[in-house]
Protein backbone atom coordinates (compact mmCIF):
# COMPACT_ATOMS: atom_id res chain seq x y z
CA UNK A 1 0.00 0.00 0.00
CA UNK A 2 0.93 3.03 -0.66
CA UNK A 3 1.32 5.92 2.03
CA UNK A 4 -0.27 9.09 0.82
CA UNK A 5 2.57 11.36 1.27
CA UNK A 6 5.36 11.77 -0.83
CA UNK A 7 8.12 10.13 1.44
CA UNK A 8 11.34 10.12 -0.88
CA UNK A 9 14.31 11.95 -0.26
CA UNK A 10 14.75 15.85 -1.17
CA UNK A 11 17.70 15.95 -3.87
CA UNK A 12 19.36 19.46 -4.64
CA UNK A 13 18.15 20.72 -7.64
CA UNK A 14 21.31 21.43 -10.21
CA UNK A 15 21.83 20.01 -14.14
CA UNK A 16 23.42 16.62 -12.58
CA UNK A 17 20.62 15.57 -10.92
CA UNK A 18 18.15 16.63 -13.61
CA UNK A 19 20.43 14.87 -16.33
CA UNK A 20 20.20 11.75 -13.84
CA UNK A 21 16.73 11.30 -13.59
CA UNK A 22 14.30 8.98 -15.41
CA UNK A 23 12.38 9.43 -18.64
CA UNK A 24 9.73 7.43 -15.89
CA UNK A 25 5.95 8.90 -15.43
CA UNK A 26 5.47 9.76 -11.67
CA UNK A 27 4.77 12.44 -9.47
CA UNK A 28 6.99 14.89 -7.97
CA UNK A 29 7.46 18.25 -5.60
CA UNK A 30 9.48 21.48 -5.68
CA UNK A 31 10.52 23.27 -2.98
CA UNK A 32 12.71 26.07 -1.59
CA UNK A 33 15.37 26.17 0.53
CA UNK A 34 13.34 26.96 3.67
CA UNK A 35 11.77 23.55 3.31
CA UNK A 36 8.29 25.58 1.80
CA UNK A 37 6.60 23.94 -1.36
CA UNK A 38 6.46 25.88 -4.10
CA UNK A 39 4.62 23.06 -6.97
CA UNK A 40 3.76 19.58 -6.83
CA UNK A 41 3.05 18.03 -10.03
CA UNK A 42 3.58 14.94 -12.97
CA UNK A 43 5.28 13.99 -15.99
CA UNK A 44 2.40 12.42 -17.38
CA UNK A 45 2.05 10.91 -21.16
CA UNK A 46 2.95 13.88 -23.28
CA UNK A 47 6.04 14.71 -21.40
CA UNK A 48 9.20 14.25 -23.62
CA UNK A 49 11.47 12.74 -21.73
CA UNK A 50 9.05 11.66 -18.55
CA UNK A 51 10.24 12.87 -14.98
CA UNK A 52 13.32 14.42 -16.52
CA UNK A 53 11.75 17.22 -18.64
CA UNK A 54 8.77 17.76 -16.17
CA UNK A 55 10.98 18.58 -13.21
CA UNK A 56 13.15 20.60 -15.77
CA UNK A 57 10.22 22.74 -17.30
CA UNK A 58 8.39 23.25 -13.29
CA UNK A 59 11.91 24.15 -11.70
CA UNK A 60 12.51 26.43 -14.52
CA UNK A 61 9.07 28.43 -13.47
CA UNK A 62 10.30 29.08 -9.97
CA UNK A 63 13.66 31.20 -9.02
CA UNK A 64 13.24 29.93 -5.38
CA UNK A 65 13.42 26.44 -6.60
CA UNK A 66 16.44 24.92 -4.48
CA UNK A 67 15.45 21.10 -4.15
CA UNK A 68 13.10 18.38 -5.46
CA UNK A 69 11.75 14.93 -4.63
CA UNK A 70 9.79 12.12 -6.97
CA UNK A 71 8.26 8.64 -7.13
CA UNK A 72 7.74 7.16 -10.00
CA UNK A 73 4.12 5.50 -10.90
CA UNK A 74 1.83 5.21 -13.81
CA UNK A 75 -0.80 5.84 -11.86
CA UNK A 76 0.45 9.40 -12.03
CA UNK A 77 -2.86 11.44 -12.21
CA UNK A 78 -4.33 9.46 -8.99
CA UNK A 79 -1.33 9.83 -6.85
CA UNK A 80 -1.10 13.99 -8.36
CA UNK A 81 -4.63 14.48 -6.73
CA UNK A 82 -4.06 12.96 -3.66
CA UNK A 83 -0.71 14.97 -3.28
CA UNK A 84 -2.53 17.96 -4.08
CA UNK A 85 -5.51 17.00 -1.17
CA UNK A 86 -2.72 15.81 1.19
CA UNK A 87 -1.11 19.17 0.99
CA UNK A 88 -4.68 21.59 1.31
CA UNK A 89 -5.01 19.05 4.40
CA UNK A 90 -2.16 19.99 5.65
CA UNK A 91 -2.22 23.88 5.17
CA UNK A 92 -5.75 24.79 3.91
CA UNK A 93 -4.26 25.93 0.37
CA UNK A 94 -2.50 25.01 -2.74
CA UNK A 95 1.19 25.31 -3.43
CA UNK A 96 1.98 28.69 -5.34
CA UNK A 97 2.53 26.51 -8.22
CA UNK A 98 -0.70 25.13 -8.23
CA UNK A 99 -2.68 27.94 -6.74
CA UNK A 100 -4.65 28.58 -10.21
CA UNK A 101 -6.10 24.87 -9.91
CA UNK A 102 -8.38 26.53 -7.24
CA UNK A 103 -9.29 24.79 -4.01
CA UNK A 104 -12.34 23.95 -4.36
CA UNK A 105 -11.46 21.49 -7.29
CA UNK A 106 -9.15 19.37 -5.01
CA UNK A 107 -10.34 16.36 -3.21
CA UNK A 108 -10.88 16.19 0.76
CA UNK A 109 -8.43 13.63 2.20
CA UNK A 110 -8.70 13.70 6.16
CA UNK A 111 -4.71 12.87 6.83
CA UNK A 112 -2.86 12.62 9.95
CA UNK A 113 -0.80 15.95 10.76
CA UNK A 114 1.91 14.20 12.46
CA UNK A 115 3.75 14.06 9.71
CA UNK A 116 2.60 17.48 7.95
CA UNK A 117 6.37 18.11 6.59
CA UNK A 118 6.32 15.21 4.46
CA UNK A 119 9.82 14.91 6.31
CA UNK B 1 -36.79 -7.58 -31.60
CA UNK B 2 -36.69 -4.77 -34.31
CA UNK B 3 -33.89 -2.16 -33.70
CA UNK B 4 -34.61 0.00 -36.98
CA UNK B 5 -33.99 3.25 -35.49
CA UNK B 6 -37.06 5.99 -36.06
CA UNK B 7 -36.19 9.61 -37.52
CA UNK B 8 -35.79 10.86 -34.37
CA UNK B 9 -33.62 8.34 -33.11
CA UNK B 10 -31.60 8.77 -36.26
CA UNK B 11 -31.25 12.47 -36.02
CA UNK B 12 -30.20 12.31 -32.06
CA UNK B 13 -27.46 9.73 -32.98
CA UNK B 14 -26.08 12.01 -35.83
CA UNK B 15 -25.96 14.88 -33.45
CA UNK B 16 -24.18 13.31 -30.51
CA UNK B 17 -21.87 11.83 -32.74
CA UNK B 18 -20.48 14.81 -34.63
CA UNK B 19 -21.00 16.35 -31.03
CA UNK B 20 -18.53 13.93 -30.11
CA UNK B 21 -15.85 14.04 -33.01
CA UNK B 22 -16.30 17.62 -33.45
CA UNK B 23 -16.26 19.51 -29.81
CA UNK B 24 -14.67 16.05 -27.63
CA UNK B 25 -12.13 14.87 -29.37
CA UNK B 26 -9.97 17.98 -30.90
CA UNK B 27 -9.78 18.59 -27.00
CA UNK B 28 -8.17 15.34 -26.27
CA UNK B 29 -4.91 16.35 -28.35
CA UNK B 30 -4.19 18.61 -25.70
CA UNK B 31 -5.03 16.49 -22.47
CA UNK B 32 -3.01 14.16 -20.89
CA UNK B 33 -3.70 10.98 -21.83
CA UNK B 34 -5.29 10.09 -18.86
CA UNK B 35 -7.35 13.32 -18.13
CA UNK B 36 -10.97 12.95 -17.03
CA UNK B 37 -11.70 16.36 -16.66
CA UNK B 38 -12.39 18.92 -19.15
CA UNK B 39 -10.42 22.58 -18.36
CA UNK B 40 -13.59 24.36 -16.81
CA UNK B 41 -13.71 27.02 -19.47
CA UNK B 42 -14.14 24.55 -21.84
CA UNK B 43 -16.30 22.40 -19.77
CA UNK B 44 -18.82 25.31 -19.62
CA UNK B 45 -18.91 25.91 -23.10
CA UNK B 46 -20.01 22.67 -24.11
CA UNK B 47 -22.42 22.39 -21.11
CA UNK B 48 -24.13 25.50 -22.79
CA UNK B 49 -24.15 23.61 -26.03
CA UNK B 50 -25.49 19.99 -24.72
CA UNK B 51 -28.02 22.32 -22.88
CA UNK B 52 -29.42 23.93 -26.24
CA UNK B 53 -29.46 21.01 -27.29
CA UNK B 54 -32.02 19.98 -25.06
CA UNK B 55 -29.56 16.63 -24.32
CA UNK B 56 -28.77 18.05 -20.67
CA UNK B 57 -29.49 15.58 -17.63
CA UNK B 58 -30.21 12.71 -19.75
CA UNK B 59 -30.89 10.29 -16.98
CA UNK B 60 -32.97 12.59 -14.75
CA UNK B 61 -36.57 11.46 -15.00
CA UNK B 62 -38.93 14.07 -17.03
CA UNK B 63 -40.97 14.86 -13.95
CA UNK B 64 -37.63 16.30 -12.43
CA UNK B 65 -36.75 17.86 -15.65
CA UNK B 66 -34.74 15.45 -17.51
CA UNK B 67 -35.84 15.26 -21.88
CA UNK B 68 -37.69 11.77 -20.85
CA UNK B 69 -35.29 10.02 -23.20
CA UNK B 70 -36.45 6.18 -23.54
CA UNK B 71 -33.41 3.82 -22.44
CA UNK B 72 -33.01 2.20 -25.92
CA UNK B 73 -32.42 5.53 -27.18
CA UNK B 74 -30.09 6.88 -24.04
CA UNK B 75 -28.18 2.93 -25.00
CA UNK B 76 -27.28 4.15 -28.60
CA UNK B 77 -26.91 7.75 -27.19
CA UNK B 78 -24.05 6.18 -24.53
CA UNK B 79 -22.41 4.12 -27.67
CA UNK B 80 -21.76 7.37 -29.18
CA UNK B 81 -20.96 9.18 -26.31
CA UNK B 82 -18.10 6.47 -25.29
CA UNK B 83 -15.94 7.00 -28.65
CA UNK B 84 -12.88 9.15 -27.34
CA UNK B 85 -10.17 8.37 -25.10
CA UNK B 86 -11.86 8.93 -21.93
CA UNK B 87 -15.05 8.10 -22.78
CA UNK B 88 -15.16 4.97 -20.82
CA UNK B 89 -15.27 6.62 -17.39
CA UNK B 90 -15.61 10.11 -18.63
CA UNK B 91 -18.04 10.02 -21.42
CA UNK B 92 -17.95 13.73 -23.06
CA UNK B 93 -16.16 14.48 -19.54
CA UNK B 94 -19.75 14.59 -18.55
CA UNK B 95 -20.75 17.33 -20.19
CA UNK B 96 -24.58 15.89 -20.86
CA UNK B 97 -25.13 16.00 -17.05
CA UNK B 98 -25.48 13.25 -14.88
CA UNK B 99 -28.87 12.38 -13.01
CA UNK B 100 -27.45 12.61 -10.09
CA UNK B 101 -27.51 9.36 -7.86
CA UNK B 102 -30.83 7.54 -8.83
CA UNK B 103 -32.11 6.39 -4.88
CA UNK B 104 -32.79 10.30 -4.02
CA UNK B 105 -35.86 10.05 -6.70
CA UNK B 106 -37.38 7.67 -3.73
CA UNK B 107 -36.29 10.32 -1.11
CA UNK B 108 -39.24 12.14 0.84
CA UNK B 109 -39.56 15.36 -0.10
CA UNK B 110 -37.30 16.98 2.95
CA UNK B 111 -34.37 14.92 1.56
CA UNK B 112 -35.12 16.01 -1.62
CA UNK B 113 -35.25 19.84 -0.70
CA UNK B 114 -31.27 19.01 0.94
CA UNK B 115 -30.01 16.27 -1.20
CA UNK B 116 -31.52 15.99 -4.20
CA UNK B 117 -32.67 19.32 -5.87
CA UNK B 118 -29.03 20.46 -5.16
CA UNK B 119 -27.69 18.02 -7.23
CA UNK B 120 -29.69 18.39 -10.13
CA UNK B 121 -28.75 22.38 -10.00
CA UNK B 122 -25.29 21.43 -9.58
CA UNK B 123 -24.68 22.58 -6.08
CA UNK B 124 -24.30 19.57 -4.41
CA UNK B 125 -22.16 16.35 -5.59
CA UNK B 126 -22.77 12.76 -3.89
CA UNK B 127 -21.30 9.21 -3.79
CA UNK B 128 -22.18 6.13 -3.55
CA UNK B 129 -21.32 3.72 -0.93
CA UNK B 130 -21.59 0.15 -0.56
CA UNK B 131 -18.60 -2.36 -1.44
CA UNK B 132 -16.24 -2.61 2.05
CA UNK B 133 -12.91 -4.21 2.05
CA UNK B 134 -14.74 -7.30 3.60
CA UNK B 135 -16.12 -7.45 0.03
CA UNK B 136 -18.22 -5.85 -2.67
CA UNK B 137 -19.64 -9.00 -4.47
CA UNK B 138 -21.95 -10.05 -1.30
CA UNK B 139 -22.59 -6.52 0.24
CA UNK B 140 -25.93 -8.44 1.84
CA UNK B 141 -23.72 -10.29 4.02
CA UNK B 142 -19.98 -8.42 3.80
CA UNK B 143 -21.57 -5.32 5.25
CA UNK B 144 -19.86 -4.77 8.21
CA UNK B 145 -20.18 -0.92 8.70
CA UNK B 146 -23.17 -0.53 11.52
CA UNK B 147 -25.63 1.97 12.29
CA UNK B 148 -26.76 1.71 16.16
CA UNK B 149 -29.99 3.78 17.04
CA UNK B 150 -29.47 6.65 19.62
CA UNK B 151 -32.44 8.31 20.53
CA UNK B 152 -33.72 9.67 17.58
CA UNK B 153 -30.28 9.53 15.84
CA UNK B 154 -27.88 7.03 14.43
CA UNK B 155 -24.16 6.36 15.06
CA UNK B 156 -22.31 4.87 12.17
CA UNK B 157 -18.99 2.85 12.30
CA UNK B 158 -17.55 1.28 10.14
CA UNK B 159 -15.13 1.57 6.79
CA UNK B 160 -16.30 1.79 2.87
CA UNK B 161 -13.45 1.45 -0.26
CA UNK B 162 -13.71 1.66 -3.86
CA UNK B 163 -15.78 4.66 -3.78
CA UNK B 164 -15.84 6.59 -6.40
CA UNK B 165 -15.79 11.10 -6.08
CA UNK B 166 -16.11 10.70 -2.40
CA UNK B 167 -12.65 12.92 -1.82
CA UNK B 168 -14.91 15.88 -3.77
CA UNK B 169 -18.73 15.41 -2.69
CA UNK B 170 -20.93 16.95 0.17
CA UNK B 171 -22.51 13.95 0.65
CA UNK B 172 -23.00 10.15 0.77
CA UNK B 173 -25.54 7.35 0.50
CA UNK B 174 -24.02 4.87 2.73
CA UNK B 175 -25.59 1.17 3.53
CA UNK B 176 -25.10 0.14 7.13
CA UNK B 177 -25.69 -2.54 9.30
CA UNK B 178 -29.18 -1.74 11.63
CA UNK B 179 -29.78 -5.27 12.35
CA UNK B 180 -27.06 -8.04 12.54
CA UNK B 181 -29.37 -11.21 12.83
CA UNK B 182 -31.58 -10.03 9.85
CA UNK B 183 -29.36 -10.63 6.77
CA UNK B 184 -30.19 -8.49 3.55
CA UNK B 185 -33.23 -7.25 5.63
CA UNK B 186 -30.94 -5.80 8.17
CA UNK B 187 -29.26 -3.35 6.31
CA UNK B 188 -30.30 0.42 6.42
CA UNK B 189 -29.15 3.47 3.86
CA UNK B 190 -28.17 6.67 5.51
CA UNK B 191 -27.69 10.33 3.41
CA UNK B 192 -24.37 11.24 5.50
CA UNK B 193 -22.94 14.92 4.95
CA UNK B 194 -19.12 14.52 4.50
CA UNK B 195 -18.96 17.42 7.19
CA UNK B 196 -20.23 14.95 9.99
CA UNK B 197 -17.59 14.75 12.59
CA UNK B 198 -16.50 11.36 12.27
CA UNK B 199 -16.53 11.18 8.58
CA UNK B 200 -12.91 10.77 7.06
CA UNK B 201 -11.69 10.47 3.21
CA UNK B 202 -8.76 7.82 4.49
CA UNK B 203 -6.67 7.93 1.10
CA UNK B 204 -6.93 7.33 -2.88
CA UNK B 205 -7.05 4.10 -4.22
CA UNK B 206 -4.45 3.49 -6.98
CA UNK B 207 -5.66 1.26 -9.34
CA UNK B 208 -5.14 0.82 -13.28
CA UNK B 209 -7.45 3.74 -13.81
CA UNK B 210 -5.60 6.58 -12.80
CA UNK B 211 -8.02 9.58 -13.20
CA UNK B 212 -11.27 9.16 -11.90
CA UNK B 213 -9.94 7.19 -8.94
CA UNK B 214 -12.06 6.01 -6.05
CA UNK B 215 -11.30 6.26 -2.51
CA UNK B 216 -11.72 4.29 0.81
CA UNK B 217 -13.56 5.92 3.88
CA UNK B 218 -14.17 5.83 7.54
CA UNK B 219 -17.19 6.39 9.47
CA UNK B 220 -15.68 6.65 13.05
CA UNK B 221 -19.06 7.18 15.25
CA UNK B 222 -20.49 9.39 13.32
CA UNK B 223 -23.82 10.49 14.34
CA UNK B 224 -26.55 10.93 11.57
CA UNK B 225 -29.83 12.43 12.21
CA UNK B 226 -32.86 9.84 11.74
CA UNK B 227 -34.34 12.24 9.25
CA UNK B 228 -31.59 11.13 6.65
CA UNK B 229 -32.74 7.39 7.01
CA UNK B 230 -33.35 6.79 3.18
CA UNK B 231 -36.30 4.54 2.80
CA UNK B 232 -37.60 2.19 5.54
CA UNK B 233 -35.10 1.50 7.91
CA UNK B 234 -33.72 -2.25 7.08
CA UNK B 235 -34.69 -1.86 3.61
CA UNK B 236 -31.77 -0.39 2.11
CA UNK B 237 -30.64 -3.82 0.42
CA UNK B 238 -33.69 -3.47 -1.91
CA UNK B 239 -32.23 -0.07 -2.65
CA UNK B 240 -28.96 -1.10 -3.44
CA UNK B 241 -30.32 -3.69 -5.35
CA UNK B 242 -32.38 -1.99 -7.88
CA UNK B 243 -29.36 0.49 -8.79
CA UNK B 244 -26.82 -2.42 -9.11
CA UNK B 245 -29.01 -4.02 -12.21
CA UNK B 246 -30.18 -0.66 -13.77
CA UNK B 247 -26.67 0.44 -13.80
CA UNK B 248 -25.19 -2.54 -15.88
CA UNK B 249 -26.90 -1.18 -19.17
CA UNK B 250 -24.97 1.67 -19.32
CA UNK B 251 -22.38 0.24 -18.10
CA UNK B 252 -22.18 -2.25 -20.81
CA UNK B 253 -23.21 0.39 -23.42
CA UNK B 254 -19.97 2.40 -22.73
CA UNK B 255 -17.69 -0.66 -23.20
CA UNK B 256 -19.55 -1.38 -26.58
CA UNK B 257 -18.98 2.09 -27.30
CA UNK B 258 -15.25 2.31 -26.89
CA UNK B 259 -14.88 -1.28 -28.83
CA UNK B 260 -16.75 0.40 -31.58
CA UNK B 261 -14.41 2.87 -32.31
CA UNK B 262 -11.55 0.37 -31.49
CA UNK B 263 -12.77 -1.54 -34.13
CA UNK B 264 -12.84 1.39 -37.05
CA UNK B 265 -9.24 2.39 -35.60
CA UNK B 266 -7.84 -1.35 -36.35
CA UNK B 267 -10.00 -1.42 -39.59
CA UNK B 268 -8.63 1.99 -40.65
CA UNK B 269 -4.89 1.10 -39.69
CA UNK B 270 -5.20 -2.37 -41.53
CA UNK B 271 -5.72 -0.61 -44.56
CA UNK B 272 -3.36 2.03 -44.75
CA UNK B 273 -0.34 0.15 -43.33
CA UNK B 274 1.98 -2.03 -44.96
CA UNK B 275 3.97 -5.44 -44.35
CA UNK B 276 5.96 -7.34 -47.15
CA UNK B 277 4.21 -5.23 -50.16
CA UNK B 278 0.91 -5.19 -48.90
CA UNK B 279 -1.69 -3.83 -46.96
CA UNK B 280 -2.36 -5.61 -43.29
CA UNK B 281 -6.32 -5.62 -44.79
CA UNK B 282 -5.15 -8.47 -47.03
CA UNK B 283 -3.40 -10.49 -44.69
CA UNK B 284 -6.05 -13.49 -43.23
CA UNK B 285 -4.66 -13.24 -39.75
CA UNK B 286 -5.63 -9.50 -39.47
CA UNK B 287 -9.22 -10.07 -40.93
CA UNK B 288 -9.76 -12.95 -38.60
CA UNK B 289 -9.23 -10.68 -36.04
CA UNK B 290 -11.29 -7.85 -37.36
CA UNK B 291 -14.20 -10.18 -38.21
CA UNK B 292 -13.60 -11.64 -34.62
CA UNK B 293 -13.91 -8.05 -33.25
CA UNK B 294 -17.07 -7.26 -35.39
CA UNK B 295 -18.87 -10.70 -33.99
CA UNK B 296 -18.10 -9.86 -30.45
CA UNK B 297 -19.22 -6.48 -31.09
CA UNK B 298 -22.68 -7.19 -32.93
CA UNK B 299 -23.09 -9.76 -29.86
CA UNK B 300 -22.78 -7.18 -27.31
CA UNK B 301 -24.25 -4.33 -29.23
CA UNK B 302 -27.83 -6.47 -29.57
CA UNK B 303 -27.45 -7.88 -26.19
CA UNK B 304 -27.65 -4.05 -24.44
CA UNK B 305 -30.29 -2.79 -26.51
CA UNK B 306 -32.20 -6.03 -25.34
CA UNK B 307 -31.92 -5.62 -22.08
CA UNK B 308 -32.34 -1.48 -22.76
CA UNK B 309 -35.98 -2.36 -24.65
CA UNK B 310 -36.51 -4.57 -21.85
CA UNK B 311 -36.50 -2.49 -19.16
CA UNK B 312 -38.36 0.27 -21.24
CA UNK B 313 -41.12 -2.41 -21.82
CA UNK B 314 -41.73 -2.68 -17.58
CA UNK B 315 -40.54 -5.77 -17.56
CA UNK B 316 -37.99 -7.84 -15.36
CA UNK B 317 -34.67 -7.26 -16.55
CA UNK B 318 -32.24 -8.50 -14.57
CA UNK B 319 -30.88 -11.41 -16.15
CA UNK B 320 -30.84 -9.36 -19.11
CA UNK B 321 -28.98 -6.57 -17.69
CA UNK B 322 -26.53 -9.12 -16.08
CA UNK B 323 -26.53 -11.21 -19.61
CA UNK B 324 -25.34 -7.82 -21.18
CA UNK B 325 -22.86 -6.10 -18.91
CA UNK B 326 -20.85 -9.60 -18.95
CA UNK B 327 -20.65 -10.19 -22.79
CA UNK B 328 -20.42 -6.73 -23.23
CA UNK B 329 -17.32 -5.78 -20.98
CA UNK B 330 -15.46 -9.66 -21.74
CA UNK B 331 -15.70 -8.63 -25.85
CA UNK B 332 -14.74 -5.11 -25.40
CA UNK B 333 -11.54 -6.20 -23.87
CA UNK B 334 -10.78 -8.55 -26.63
CA UNK B 335 -11.89 -6.28 -29.19
CA UNK B 336 -9.30 -3.62 -28.11
CA UNK B 337 -6.61 -5.99 -27.42
CA UNK B 338 -7.00 -7.26 -31.29
CA UNK B 339 -6.92 -3.86 -32.18
CA UNK B 340 -3.85 -3.00 -30.07
CA UNK B 341 -2.17 -6.31 -32.08
CA UNK B 342 -3.36 -4.72 -35.32
CA UNK B 343 -1.63 -1.28 -34.78
CA UNK B 344 1.92 -3.37 -33.44
CA UNK B 345 4.31 -1.16 -31.37
CA UNK B 346 1.55 2.13 -31.67
CA UNK B 347 -1.18 0.05 -29.86
CA UNK B 348 0.88 0.37 -26.89
CA UNK B 349 1.81 3.66 -26.39
CA UNK B 350 -0.35 6.41 -24.92
CA UNK B 351 0.04 8.32 -28.08
CA UNK B 352 -3.43 6.19 -28.78
CA UNK B 353 -6.12 5.57 -26.86
CA UNK B 354 -6.08 2.05 -26.63
CA UNK B 355 -3.92 1.66 -24.22
CA UNK B 356 -6.19 3.53 -21.53
CA UNK B 357 -9.54 1.41 -22.81
CA UNK B 358 -7.28 -1.61 -22.27
CA UNK B 359 -6.26 -1.18 -18.69
CA UNK B 360 -10.06 0.50 -17.89
CA UNK B 361 -11.75 -2.60 -19.54
CA UNK B 362 -10.15 -4.67 -17.52
CA UNK B 363 -11.70 -3.18 -14.20
CA UNK B 364 -14.93 -3.28 -15.96
CA UNK B 365 -15.04 -7.18 -15.84
CA UNK B 366 -15.12 -6.75 -11.73
CA UNK B 367 -17.13 -3.37 -11.51
CA UNK B 368 -20.64 -3.22 -11.11
CA UNK B 369 -20.24 -6.73 -9.62
CA UNK B 370 -17.78 -8.77 -10.87
CA UNK B 371 -18.62 -11.39 -14.18
CA UNK B 372 -18.62 -14.29 -12.14
CA UNK B 373 -21.68 -13.10 -10.26
CA UNK B 374 -23.02 -11.63 -13.59
CA UNK B 375 -23.23 -15.37 -14.12
CA UNK B 376 -24.50 -16.54 -10.83
CA UNK B 377 -27.43 -14.28 -11.05
CA UNK B 378 -27.85 -15.92 -14.77
CA UNK B 379 -27.91 -19.64 -13.56
CA UNK B 380 -30.12 -18.21 -10.44
CA UNK B 381 -32.63 -17.07 -12.80
CA UNK B 382 -32.39 -19.60 -15.77
CA UNK B 383 -32.29 -22.36 -12.74
CA UNK B 384 -34.37 -21.02 -10.40
CA UNK B 385 -33.73 -21.25 -6.69
CA UNK B 386 -31.22 -20.27 -4.50
CA UNK B 387 -27.75 -22.03 -4.53
CA UNK B 388 -27.32 -22.51 -0.75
Amino acid sequence: MTGVRLAKPWLDLDDAAIAALPGQLGVYEIGDAKGGTLELGFAGGRSRFGLRSAIAEAAAKHLAASRFRYEVTMQYWSRFEELLAVYVADHGELPPGNADRGVQRVGRLGVDRVAATGE
Amino acid sequence: MDFELSPEQKLILETVRRFVREEIVPLEADLDPDASELPPHHRERLVAMTKELGFYGLDIPEEYGGPGIDLVTRTLMAFEMAQHRAGLYAPCYGVFGGAGLAQLYEADDDQKERYLYPVLRGEKRGFFALTEPSGGSDPARAIRTTAVRDGDDWILDGEKTFISGADKADFGIVFARTDPELGRKGITCFLVDTDMPGFRVRRIVHTLRSSHYAAELEFNGVRVPGRNVLGEVNQGFAIANDRLSRNRIPYAAGCVGVALKAQEMAIAYAKTRKTFGDYLSTRQAVQWMIVDNEIDLRTARALTLEAAARADSGKPFRTEAAICKLVASEGASRVVDRAMQIHGGYGMTKDLPLERWYRELRIRRVGEGPNEIQRLIVARDVIGGSFH
